[in-house]
């Protein structure tokens, strides 16, 4: 097998891993603050993508200017979702949690299927097809592109969280609940805040992957159960973490492909989650609790 | 147990028995369908509801023991009575596996679940591959003539199918309702409620949290096998399929997670719910794809918000036969 070939297929499972890594932080980030296993992760993540190709096909927004009504969108969804429907379920059994959320991922993707059909959808733009050549390498512009707002959005998320005040006192609520509380910290604004700011990353890892791959309904599930190896992989609660599993698994899903058949791909990152769950239980970069 | 509590349940046993004798060919398809689900919850309930470990994987063993025994069936002719055995076999094998990497390693709660669902996951990819199963084309079963009766094979007539599935579940019912009376049932609610102070009482948490995984496992492997002979078709994309795990667990979280009417009923009810939910829609003219889901998903949070512990313990408290525990 040439060189070049597996070089390309390793960078480009590298750019279009950091757009998982955004996603899969959304849910790490909830997971962190909140507690609450978010399990219509994949369905939001469409949710976004659909909204991204409709706001193309109406407006011809570029997805990278349709990020920011898609964000502002995902925020007040998310904030609204946590103060009013999760966060009563919040000191219930994960059962309970993991039933609620799969109601939720049930609505988001057959309402999906009612408006728009089972048909795949995409939005088209030139730089999609341009690519940038260092030496022997081909970098597809779109995926650049998609995994520098990846990145650009992780920055200013952490930036938020290490210098913001509110920043602050969401990780105050994570770390401490019960002294969150005395020093009076109003818990459920900030839980839905945490889950707003959760859905912005899925939000515009959204937007960027629908320039990479086609939009169906069924895919919610298949990016919820990747959001969750990613985060288990990284470390849950991580920041940090998210972006290595998910750099990680798009990377191995790629080279998987590539040495093997495609179908195996999804089969390579359930075995890294497995190694993983039983030799570093707490994730690579997670901390023992 | 109360006198009326007794009295309802042979009144329930009594209905169940008589019911093929008025009922047609759908309604008894779709009574069979209740009550594999409510075996598989009652299975499912002895690991999440009697001992606390959250399983959200598994199809994996209704998945393992259906192509067990079809794989001989279709190759070699053994029947499903000896097919069970290696059905049995494989699921403890597995689940012990599964069971015995997690607990030796401290995994537990949401961990202990995704471990569950990625092995289901890594199972479906694997029996994609698997050519002498018949690989992502799907494995059939001949079907033999519906009207022949034939116990040995499994294969026959609806109300046949519907009596096994009836059989297998009152064995279910029975053994459960044992098994939490008993001595092994009282030490998993004890490590359900607490480990740490259980394993300060000197209870082998890791004995009886293996216990609970080996016989959850080998229930449904059994459940596994039924699917295979009644459906007679098997794809590892719709047998090891997260919504399969999904389906198998939400009939006990509804009607009430470790009761043991709590899986019957919920069984029902779903079952009856998305029964009724179709016939609906079909007669307003909705029929959409997805809109079923919706209108289900909608019933389930529903429930969810306003009964907590299921629709089971309420209800028993109102019959007043509220000896449940939880």
């Amino acid at each position: 097998m040439p060189i070049d070939l597996v070089v390309n297929v390793f960078v480009a499972g590298l750019l279009t891993g950091l757009v998982y890594g955004l996603m899969a932080l959304g849910l790490s980030v909830i997971f962190g603050v909140v507690r609450v296993v978010n399990f219509a992760h994949g369905e939001m993540m469409t949710i976004a993508m659909y909204a991204t190709v409709v706001l193309f096909a109406a407006l011809k927004l570029d997805p990278f200017l349709a990020v920011l009504p898609v964000a502002a969108g995902f925020f007040a969804f998310g904030y609204g979702l946590q103060a009013a429907v999760i966060n009563p379920f919040v000191t219930r059994p994960e059962t309970s949690q993991f039933m609620l959320l799969l109601a939720v991922a049930m609505v988001l993707v057959n309402g999906l299927l009612i408006i728009f059909g089972p048909d795949a959808r995409n939005v088209q733009v030139a730089y999609q097809l341009e690519s940038w050549a260092i030496g022997p390498i081909l970098v597809d512009k779109a995926r650049a592109f998609a995994a520098g707002a990846a990145v650009v959005t992780a920055g200013l998320l952490v930036a938020f969280f290490r210098y913001t005040l509110v920043g602050k006192a969401i990780r105050a609520c994570a770390d401490n609940y019960h002294g969150a509380k005395v020093v009076g910290l109003n818990i459920k604004r900030l839980y839905a805040l945490t889950f707003g700011l959760g859905s912005v990353c899925v939000a515009v890892a959204g937007c960027a992957m629908v320039l990479l791959v086609d939009v169906t309904p069924a895919l919610g599930m298949a990016y919820t159960l990747l959001a969750f190896v990613i985060v288990i992989v990284g470390g849950l609660g991580s920041m940090a973490g998210a972006l290595l599993g998910g750099v990680l698994i798009g990377v191995s899903e790629a080279l998987a492909g590539l040495f093997f058949t495609p179908s195996a791909k999804s089969m390579f990152s359930f075995a890294l989650l497995i190694l993983v769950l039983l030799f570093r239980p707490q994730g690579l970069l997670g901390r023992k609790t | 147990m109360t006198v009326l509590a007794k009295a309802l349940l042979a009144a329930l046993a009594l209905a169940l028995v008589a019911l093929p004798a008025f009922a047609n060919n759908y309604v008894l398809s779709v009574a069979t369908l209740i009550l594999f689900f409510a075996f598989t919850g009652q299975a499912w309930n002895v690991m999440m509801g009697f001992a606390g470990q959250l399983s959200l994987g598994h199809s994996l063993y209704v998945g393992v023991g259906a192509y067990a025994a079809a794989g001989l069936f279709v190759h070699y002719g053994i029947g499903p009575w000896a097919g069970i055995w290696l059905a049995i076999a494989l699921c403890v094998l597995l689940g012990s596996a599964i069971g015995f990497l997690a607990f030796r390693f401290g995994i537990s709660g949401v961990y202990f679940a995704l471990l569950t669902i990625a092995f289901a996951e890594f199972t479906r990819i694997g029996f994609d591959h698997i050519d002498w199963l018949g690989g992502p084309g799907g494995l059939f079963l001949k079907v033999a003539q519906r009207d022949q009766l034939d116990l040995a094979n499994l294969r026959g007539t609806p109300v046949m199918f519907y009596f096994v599935m009836l059989g297998l579940t009152a064995a279910a019912f029975a053994f459960c309702a044992w098994l939490l009376g008993s001595r092994l049932g009282y030490y998993w609610q004890a490590i359900r409620e607490d480990e740490q102070a259980a394993q300060a009482l000197g209870i082998n948490t890791f004995r009886y949290k293996m216990l609970a995984v080996i016989l959850s496992s080998a229930m449904t492997a059994v459940a596994g096998v039924f699917f295979a002979f009644y459906y007679n078709n098997l794809f590892p994309e719709q047998m090891f399929h997260i919504i399969r795990s999904i389906e198998i667990i939400l009939g006990p979280i509804i009607g009430g997670v470790g009761t043991l009417f709590g899986p019957v009923l919920g069984a029902a009810v779903l079952t009856l719910l998305a029964d009724g939910i179709t016939e609906f829609l079909a007669a307003m003219g909705w029929e959409v794809p997805g809109i079923k889901q919706v209108f289900y998903a909608i019933v389930l949070l529903v429930v969810l918000m306003f009964l907590p512990k299921g629709i089971w313990p309420p209800l028993a408290r109102k019959l007043g036969i509220s000896k449940e525990r939880r």
